[in-house]
């Protein structure tokens, strides 16, 4: 009925036009403040497809002459240039890589060895996902932390020959931190960890993962931050990945938040590939590196993550 | 290359051995180094000035080399071993009376003579974080570290050697990270590892801290006096940078926008400006009089200490390119706030009075506020 009425009004009234500064939310009663404004999102949807429609004829009537196709702007496209961008033939990077912590790792004078534990008193959540990261990472030995001090830990795992220390924190039976502490006198980078998936919750998931090694994919880690940090991800796994065993750990870096999946894949044909997901799949964080062995009081810190004045910007990333 | 370390203003040592010297004016930093034959272990533990002229540059090594590099020149002219690898890393150096003075992280403190081989050797104890010459008295220094107490050594001879210890109530632990000097006055201030800041009159009867304060959860690093009197800036190992007071010991400001820990800090003898560097790879200078960071410059190793020539550092702002993104031009920002404030109410000149002034009017508001409450009551 008030519908009706509406009309009618318009039909009589067909040369009056709303006043100038009209707004559709001046209008008081709920139902018709509605109905005005679903009838301008249709003749502005009527009016959008139309200049769609219209831009399609001109760029096919144009042919090879049709401007190229406007990229749309992302945030990653808008990304502010970081002067910390690594230049692949800057030969003082170069040196300081070659001679950093990992370089032994690189030169391929050690081999890694990992020590998985978490804080003191896991619940069943994280002791899963600690056994699941441990067989995606080859060589690694799950420990329970019998709420010893990280700082005792250290000098014994050096003993034993451990070249990676993992701590996984938990908060209310769900893992949200991870220490990752190199050994002999590394570095240590403290991450929080977000958006676990064991693999029971996982969808279409494969096979457990088999012993070999697997291959490592680090994606945009463009900084000299990002490049100590892909460093350290790399140093986790053996140099020399076993192709047989078609597995695939891939550490990718969006917007500073760095997602961890793990595959296994077949070439169908020369072109194409399947990919199962097996393994735990989690998103890190990193919140701050420190030069040398896990020590919170009275270590250097390299870097940290500092909320008020590093995430200012939405464009701008350290990673 | 004699044109570009003459244009250098800045002079910053870092991790990998390359003396790096950064052109303010020109917006460029420049390596002095071979690229051939770097390593590791000569890796630039302190730098100093060679001369009160400020032509020489002393870098000392990880490896024990003390290398002499002339700004003029623009090439390393002298190198000299003063120490090996086992004695620790050097952490200071000096030039006094013609002599070169060196002192390791195991406590050898040693005098080299020009030209003689013998050397003065005093050992200051174990775990010496930091030996630092008095710039008003030259033949004095102060050498401090952890469970090392801070000594002062009057005069380097064998004979006549007056050495200060301090003493503590309770036996706190001690952590001597950096050492200052005050000028015009025998005041030496102190930072320590347990991130508090003290302040010794050797002259006083009392061997206790004049004054002590504390910043921070993290080790307090390097230390520098500013050029207005009154004030010490400090540094921690979390990249956090403040000025406090002598006077009462409180937080006066902090300068923002470093991420790793402070390992060099200095401030320019004449204009209020500041240069830290760090583990974050980038040079900063901040100005000290509103805390606003005036220069960027990223060098891409990690930097272990700084050095800042006294002249004119320019910051005209039509020397500026894009390189550097926070730069304020200093008179033209002053005029505008200046005729902000006159509009609206009274004329103030200096910013401490604006903030004075500020602070004065809010208590004023609160005053009355606070009389009506009991009133009512």
């Amino acid at each position: 009925q008030m519908y009706g009425t509406h009309v009618q009004a318009d039909s009589v009234e067909e040369e009056a036009a709303f006043p100038p500064n009209f707004s559709v939310s001046e209008i008081k009663n709920k139902q018709r403040r509605h109905f005005m404004f679903m009838k301008l999102k249709q003749e502005k949807r009527k009016r959008k497809l139309e200049l769609k429609k219209k831009r399609k004829k001109e760029r096919e009537a144009l042919g090879d002459k049709a401007p190229p196709k406007e990229v749309p702007k992302t945030i990653e496209n808008q990304r502010i240039y970081d002067e910390t961008t690594v230049n692949p033939e800057d030969e003082e990077v170069a040196f300081d890589e070659g001679t950093d912590e990992f370089s032994s790792y690189f030169n391929r004078l050690t081999n890694p060895k990992v020590l998985i534990t978490t804080s003191d008193r896991p619940r069943g959540r994280t002791v899963r996902f600690c056994e699941q990261l441990s067989t995606a990472v080859p060589d690694s030995h799950v420990y329970y932390r019998r709420g010893l001090a990280l700082k005792r830990v250290i000098p014994q795992c050096i003993s034993r020959g451990f070249t990676f220390l993992i701590v996984i924190n938990e908060d209310r039976k769900v893992p949200n931190g991870m220490v990752l502490c190199h050994l002999p006198n590394g570095p240590t980078a403290h991450f929080k960890v977000s958006s676990v998936r064991l693999r029971k919750e996982m969808k279409r998931r494969g096979k457990d993962p088999t012993e070999h090694s697997p291959e490592v994919i680090l994606n945009n880690f463009t900084t000299r931050l990002g490049h100590s940090i892909g460093r350290m991800f790399a140093a986790l796994f053996p140099h020399d990945p076993q192709f047989i065993g078609r597995q695939v750990a891939t550490f990718h870096n969006q917007r500073d938040f760095i997602f961890f999946r793990f595959h296994r894949y077949i070439f169908k044909n020369e072109k194409k590939v399947g990919i199962q997901e097996l393994g735990p799949r989690f998103t890190l964080k990193l919140r701050s590196l420190q030069k040398g062995t896990f020590d919170s009081k009275y270590g250097e810190y390299e870097w940290v993550h500092k909320r008020h004045e590093m995430d200012s910007s939405r464009r701008k990333f350290h990673l | 290359m004699a044109s570009k370390s003459q244009s250098c203003s800045i002079w910053v040592g870092s991790e990998t051995g390359i003396l790096k010297g950064v052109s303010l004016s020109k917006q460029q930093a420049f390596n002095f180094c071979e690229m051939s034959c770097l390593s590791r272990d000569q890796e630039v533990c302190v730098l100093e000035w060679g001369d009160p002229l400020e032509s020489e540059v002393l870098v000392g090594c990880a490896n024990g080399t003390v290398k002499a590099f002339s700004t003029e020149k623009g090439i390393f002219t002298e190198s000299k071993e003063c120490g090996d690898a086992t004695q620790g890393k050097f952490t200071g150096l000096a030039m006094m009376d013609g002599s070169l003075v060196t002192c390791a992280e195991s406590g050898i403190l040693k005098v080299w003579k020009e030209g003689c081989t013998d050397t003065i050797e005093i050992n200051v104890g174990n775990g010496v974080c930091r030996m630092r010459q008095n710039p008003s008295r030259r033949s004095q220094v102060a050498t401090g570290g952890k469970e090392n107490p801070l000594k002062v050594e009057r005069s380097i001879s064998p004979v006549s050697n007056m050495v200060k210890n301090d003493w503590l109530d309770l036996r706190v632990p001690v952590w001597v990270r950096d050492i200052g000097f005050i000028p015009d006055s025998d005041k030496i201030v102190t930072c320590t590892g347990y991130h508090q800041m003290r302040v010794y009159d050797p002259s006083s009867p009392q061997r206790r801290p004049v004054l002590e304060a504390e910043f921070g959860e993290y080790p307090l690093t390097a230390l520098s006096l500013p050029a207005s009197q009154g004030t010490v800036v400090v540094g921690n190992t979390h990249g956090q940078l403040a000025v406090l007071d002598l006077r009462k010991g409180l937080v006066r400001g902090c300068l923002k926008g470093l991420a790793g820990g402070v390992r060099g800090l200095q401030c320019h003898p004449t204009l209020p400006l500041v240069a830290s560097c760090g583990l974050d790879r980038f040079l900063r200078v901040h100005s000290l009089e509103d805390r606003s960071l005036l220069h960027k410059v990223y060098l891409k190793s990690r930097l272990n200490c700084v050095l800042l020539s006294s002249r004119n550092l320019e910051l005209s702002g039509a020397d500026l390119s894009g390189e550097v993104e926070e730069v304020k031009q200093e008179g033209e920002e002053d005029g505008e706030t200046d005729e902000v404030w006159d509009a609206m109410e009274t004329v103030t000149d200096k910013t401490n009075k604006r903030a004075t002034e500020k602070a004065a009017e809010e208590n004023a508001v609160k005053g009355p506020k606070k009389r009506r409450k009991v009133a009512k009551k």
